[in-house]
């Protein structure tokens, strides 16, 4: 019986050690790792989190004890060698056996989905407080629209939510629509994900207990680009927010200085798909581009908000993002210049 | 009274009376006409074969893509066509034609019939199921439609509505998927009818349904599975086919459409389509463990009443693929019972298994091999979907690496490891010489490190917040490591599967001679020839038991008087 | 056939489910009420073909060839007043009330459900032909009761999905 165990030993150990480092890389909550479902920032993903360890707790217990008896059969009852000719005992099965492991399998069952229901009401069905936020997100093909209908704000790729503490609590409700296809809102350390589905408005909500920024991306396959439609949700102080959407409901800088530019975008066709506030710039194809230096970054959250990717971008979306919907307009290189000092007044 | 009677070796003579060897352009017609089960099982399983190193390949392409963050080895519409055929391949191509393969072969000679009820059925479908998979595959060259646009499908294997549309996949490459799938479905649904016609109608005398084996059982289930379920996606197909070609609305929210009804009718067919792709595994199992631990299978009759009873709930799960779209609250606690209930009677089937195995005297060759992995990480998938069927962490996981690497879980995990233990099991049989053990030992090791490297690391790749279907990711997520870790342990598989290869073809020829019965089994198949006649038995046999080979081995203790 | 019959019952079960999620959908476009006329005469003259069928079956079990070729005639004339009928109600409602299959949702599913079931009927006649055509040329025996009664099953679950399509489109949907 131990004549095989020094050589399980010889196998066990490195894959012991193995499992350890996998185990490490994979709760490494380091400052790389951004989007862990395991860091919970806001409700519901803090429930999620709670119930995710319980279950783990269950799982576990069951992982252990059958892979247990699966690790003692193969060593207990392997066989003796090849001159062993005789036939073990041969039993047909046991009644009680069968009822003992079909009845606790059912008493888990039934934890396990009570537990489960009681945090899908709590998500799903939380009332909407008169203090929320409310933001409506209008998935496209490859970009995010967001709207503050109370505020009279429109903006694109970059949300900007309130801090959301227990004595002061302003949960921001989004309600998710899309303008072509299926895309998935999912920004792991603020709530599980939610699809945005065309002609099917979906709810989520968020009270995020911490500022900064929280990244995310789409995750429902939308097309060519969906791997560049990514996610930044700034959680800003009240302060903070109260600025942001005061500048945010201006209309659009009008800078003389950049009219030649202003002229490019508004006759080389951007206007058709882009909107510029106080402008003649009205087009929702694309993303509202009247405060376009108030972000961070271009393209979804793909590259760094500055001139030479601006203008590289303008040049030839393809360059960062090939199969993106804008077209390369064929401008010069003069146009170009002027296109772009003109967006970079849109402060 | 004779308990089980066969003809006994060496009593009945069974030269074949052809004396002339055939030339090679008349063995390839004998194949291409046949309407044996025993030769379109073999070339179902060739077929398998091959587009599993086709779309081997295709994730071995992906893997390097994805080996490192902002890579560009391969362009993003490149990458979405080949993940897209990866899985269409790997479901439709791969493991369809495994289901039909093995049953082929396998359900007469378990039962002691001469062949399948419609041998020409049988032909239709096996041509009906290639010609999909050439069609799907003559997407990448005839695929361009206006403009030169499409190419392969490139829409996921779901092919959600609205991407599938028109407006939002112009070209043919759609059509393509859903006109092969249409083709190979026919096939399908004609296997199917063929393995329920054929185990109704043709079992040997004394063979009644409690004594057939469970391979011929599960085999049965899964056919009967598969008419409810294949179905539902020809039809759905069909609709995305006229809402492309006649403009109709099945899925066109501008007219009233809705892209949840193509969610609905997709996955009330791909939910089943997963439990009848592993039931051979199942059926496999219930084989290959109880010879190779020398005791008769536990619970016989509690497996059958589990596979039928998994069969029947697996119709009733199909949304918790769809955790994530916005059902009510109440909708979602609904098939999070019903997920977690089908965990029960596959449960009750692990825990029988390893009961065979508990008391016995367990000898681990190649088959055996494979069948203790599958047993180990066919629970831990089991673990990992009772995980996924609660909604709340769904919302985090869906659509994340962890899915995939649960899938893996089951789709290699548990059926790739044990096909290749039906392969190592069977092949003595199918072809008169045993498979190498030194080679088999080899390529079940390097599988089994290559398969727990990749996807015991994808799960935390899900937990770390990894969505799918993304042909690249930034360097600042923090996900590079694991990638590279992935995709260094599919490189490890692939040389395994090579290894694999070559020793089918090596054995096909140098292989030790088997005789008619090398693992001293105790089912039908192997009391005739290896391989055997094409009428399969000289004289029908009489069976009286389960296990009539015990029968005759044991005439002291046969298995009949315990029955 | 009976695993035929399920599987195709699955497929008829998908067109009519899409078919009644999508009443009282349609943006706009002619309505059912509007434009549909229950067909009694149509639906009498296919659930007799039924009856007919089974009269030849008994006939040919009885080993009464000739009637049973009469009979199995009778149903294939009432399975082509049957497609006739259709035909003239499908070219009203194109030329006359402007609903094709692109027209709205109401046009995609009433076509493709009631065309799905017209082709299975057209298919159904095909091999009720081929039985007449050998029945005529004497190759058809008493010893073939049994797999003409296969194939009159299948002719029986089309009548039988007639039922349910009626039911739904001209009853129901209306």
């Amino acid at each position: 019986m131990l004549g095989g165990w020094p050589r399980v030993k010889r196998i066990a150990w490195p894959v012991l050690a193995f499992a350890i480092f996998l185990s490490s890389r994979g709760f490494a909550q380091g400052p790389e790792s951004r989007t862990s479902i395991f860091a919970p920032a806001s409700t519901p993903a803090t429930e999620i989190y709670h119930l995710s360890f319980f279950v783990l707790e269950i799982t576990g217990a069951i992982f252990f004890t059958v892979a247990g008896l699966l690790i003692y059969v193969i060593l207990r009852f392997r066989s003796k060698g090849e001159d062993d000719e005789s036939e073990p005992p041969q039993i047909y099965g046991s009644n009680q056996v069968e009822l003992a492991w079909t009845v606790i399998p059912v008493l888990i069952v039934v934890v396990l989905f009570l537990t489960t229901a009681r945090v899908i009401f709590a998500i799903q069905d939380a009332p909407k407080p008169v203090a929320a936020l409310e933001v409506t997100v209008i998935g496209h093909q490859f970009w995010w629209e967001y709207r503050y209908p109370k505020l009279g704000v429109v903006t694109a790729n970059e949300l900007h939510v309130p801090l959301s503490s227990t004595e002061h609590s302003t949960p921001t409700f989004l309600k998710l629509l899309s303008a072509d296809v299926d895309q998935s809102f999912w920004v792991p350390e603020l709530a599980g994900k939610i699809d945005l589905i065309p002609m099917h408005p979906n709810d989520l909500w968020l009270d995020p207990s911490h500022a900064g920024l929280y990244l995310g991306q789409c995750a429902q396959f939308c097309g060519v680009q969906h791997a560049n439609m990514l996610l930044r949700v700034y959680v800003d102080t009240p302060e903070q927010f109260a600025a942001w959407v005061a500048n945010q409901a201006k209309p659009g800088v009008q800078d003389p200085a950049v009219a030649e530019g202003r002229h490019v975008f508004e006759t080389e066709a951007c206007m058709n798909c882009h909107a510029v506030q106080g402008t003649a710039a009205t087009g929702r194809f694309g993303p509202d581009l009247t405060h376009l230096m108030s972000r961070d970054t271009l393209a979804s959250g793909e590259i760094p908000n500055t001139r030479e990717n601006l203008r590289q971008w303008i040049k030839n979306p393809d360059t960062f993002k090939p199969g993106s919907l804008m077209p390369a307009m064929q401008l010069t290189d003069e146009q170009l210049d002027q296109v772009t000092a003109y967006l970079e007044t849109l402060k | 009274m004779a308990d089980s009677t066969f003809p006994i070796p060496g009593s009945i003579d069974l030269t074949p009376q052809q004396e002339r060897e055939s030339t090679w352009l008349e063995t390839l017609h004998s194949w291409v006409i046949t309407v044996d089960h025993k030769k379109l099982g073999l070339l179902y399983m060739m077929m398998a074969i091959f587009f599993l190193l086709v779309a081997g390949a295709e994730v071995l392409c992906i893997r390097i893509q994805l080996a490192v963050p902002n890579n560009h080895f391969l362009s993003p519409q490149v990458f979405n066509r080949l993940f897209t055929m990866h899985g269409t391949t790997m479901v439709f191509l791969v493991g369809i034609p495994l289901v039909f393969g093995f049953a082929n072969y396998m359900v007469p000679l378990q039962i002691g019939a001469r062949d399948m009820a419609f041998p020409r059925l049988n032909a239709f479908s096996f041509w009906m199921t290639l010609l999909g998979g050439l069609l799907l595959y003559y997407s990448f060259i005839g695929g361009a439609g206006l403009y030169g646009m499409g190419n392969a499908p490139d829409v996921t294997w779901w092919a959600y509505a609205p991407l599938t549309a028109r407006a939002f996949s112009p070209g043919h490459a759609t059509d393509y998927w859903a006109l092969a799938l249409i083709v190979a479905g026919f096939g399908t649904l004609g296997g199917a009818i063929n393995v329920i016609a054929t185990a109704f109608s043709m079992r040997c005398k004394g063979m009644t349904l409690m004594r057939m084996p469970l391979f011929t059982w599960l085999m049965i289930v899964d056919s009967a599975l598969l008419l409810v379920t294949i179905t539902p996606l020809t039809a759905a197909q069909i609709m995305l086919v006229i809402d492309r070609y006649l403009g109709a609305h099945f899925f066109d929210t501008q007219a009233g459409g809705s892209a949840l009804i193509w969610m609905h009718f997709f996955w009330i067919f791909g939910h089943p389509e997963v439990y009848v792709l592993v039931f051979p595994a199942f059926a496999i199992a219930s084989e290959v463990i109880p010879v190779f631990s020398r005791k008769a299978i536990f619970g016989y009759p509690a497996m059958v009443a589990a596979s039928v009873g998994i069969a029947f709930v697996s119709l009733g799960v199909w949304a918790h693929h769809m955790f994530t779209v916005g059902m009510t609250s109440v909708g979602n606690a609904f098939f999070v019972l019903s997920t977690m209930l089908v965990g029960i009677p596959t449960g009750i089937k692990i825990f029988n298994w390893l009961a065979t195995m508990w008391g016995g005297k367990i000898r681990f060759r190649t088959p055996m091999l494979f069948c203790t992995a599958f047993l180990f990480q066919f629970m831990c998938a089991g673990l990992t979907g009772i995980m996924l069927s609660v909604a709340p962490w769904n919302w985090q996981l869906h659509g994340s690496y962890f899915v995939i690497a649960h899938f893996h879980y089951v789709l290699v995990g548990a059926i790739v490891f044990n096909t290749f233990a039906g392969i190592y099991y069977w092949f003595p049989k199918a072809t008169g010489r045993m498979l190498s053990e030194k080679l088999g030992k080899w390529h079940f090791w390097l599988f089994f490190i290559g398969f727990h490297v990749t996807f015991d690391t994808m799960h935390f790749l899900g937990f770390e917040g990894m969505p799918r279907w993304i042909y690249t990711y930034p360097a600042d997520r923090g996900w590079e490591h694991l990638n590279l870790i992935v995709s260094l342990g599919g490189m490890i598989q692939g040389v395994a599967v090579l290894i694999f290869a070559y020793n089918l073809i090596y054995s096909l020829f140098k292989g030790k001679i088997a005789g008619n019965d090398p693992w001293d089994a105790w089912t039908l198949e192997w009391s005739t020839s290896s391989p055997p006649p094409v009428y399969n038995f000289a004289t029908d046999p009489v069976v009286r038991s389960r296990r009539p080979l015990w029968d005759v081995k044991h005439p002291e203790d046969p298995d009949w008087k315990y029955e | 056939m009976y695993c035929l019959i399920i599987g195709e019952s699955a497929i008829f079960t998908i067109f009519v489910v899409a078919y009644i999620y999508y009443i009282g959908r349609s943006l706009y476009g002619p309505t059912p009420q509007q434009v549909l006329e229950v067909p009694i005469f149509n639906t009498i003259c296919l659930l007799s073909s039924s009856v007919t069928i089974w009269l030849s079956e008994r006939a040919i079990d009885r080993g009464n060839m000739r009637g049973f070729g009469l009979w199995w005639a009778a149903t294939i004339t009432l399975g082509v007043i049957f497609l006739a009928g259709t035909a003239i109600e499908w070219h009203k409602l194109i030329f006359e009330d402007g609903l094709t299959i692109q027209t709205n949702l109401f046009g995609t599913t009433f076509y493709s459900l009631v065309g799905l079931h017209a082709t299975h009927v057209i298919v159904g006649l095909a091999m009720l032909l081929t039985v007449l055509i050998f029945t005529i040329t004497g190759h058809v025996r008493h010893e073939h009761s049994e797999r003409v009664q296969v194939l009159a099953l299948y002719w029986h679950f089309v009548d039988a999905v007639w039922v349910v399509v009626f039911t739904v489109v001209y009853i129901v949907g209306r």
